[in-house]
């Protein structure tokens, strides 16, 4: 994908722009709403943001894996992961725009 | 922790702003990343983790209760990868 990255100075920007606070106080803000998020889900909490997605901390159990230059087997602990489930609104706006279809049942797209 | 809750521990924190400026807020950053998925491009933000596009080939695939043969096409999914810090914070303790 031949995209462009967006970071938070972007976001701060568009935050600035759309509310009419300070850069400053923007950039703080986009912080803020990401450590919200962030303290949540490490205390074990789901986070659900409706039409963008949810997301959840799942718990692995330890398994064995294998080292794959060398082929050793080294065991994988236990831990925790974080999964982020995209909204239908979310995945058909990105399908609308890059497929110029729609729902996720589109049949004879492009 | 829902949206709503969000913007409501926001606010709490920012008693100098009006809830619905933070409300704004928040709407504003998850527009901003979804237009940037939408137009395929990355979001990256360190330490948060990197929202990003992936694309699905078509495919011939098979209707698994007819076994009929059906052209599903191609299609593209929103990918999130968590960031270091992150990851690493869920897992202390």
């Amino acid at each position: 994908m031949v995209g462009k990255t967006v970071t938070r100075a972007q976001l701060s920007e568009a935050v600035y722009q759309e509310v009419g606070l300070s850069r400053n106080e923007s950039a703080d803000l986009v912080e803020s709403v990401l450590g919200e998020i962030s303290d949540a889900l490490v205390r074990g909490e789901g986070v659900k943001l409706s039409s963008f997605g949810s997301f959840a901390v799942r718990q692995k159990g330890q398994r064995i894996g294998r080292n794959p230059k060398t082929g050793q087997e080294v065991p994988i602990l236990p831990r925790k992961v974080l999964v982020f489930r995209a909204s239908h609104v979310l995945k058909d706006a990105i399908n609308q725009s890059l497929t110029g279809s729609g729902s996720k049942s589109a049949g004879a797209a492009s | 922790m829902t949206k709503s809750e969000l913007i409501l521990r926001l606010a709490e924190r920012n008693p100098h702003l009006y809830q619905r400026d933070v409300e704004r807020i928040v709407t504003t950053i998850f527009d901003e990343i979804s237009k940037a998925l939408a137009r395929g491009d990355r979001v990256e933000l360190r330490g948060f983790g990197a929202f990003s596009v992936k694309r699905r080939a078509p495919r011939i695939g098979r209707n698994p209760r007819t076994g009929a043969a059906v052209r599903v096409a191609e299609k593209y999914v929103p990918f999130f990868k968590t960031g270091k810090e992150l990851r690493e914070r869920l897992n202390v303790a």
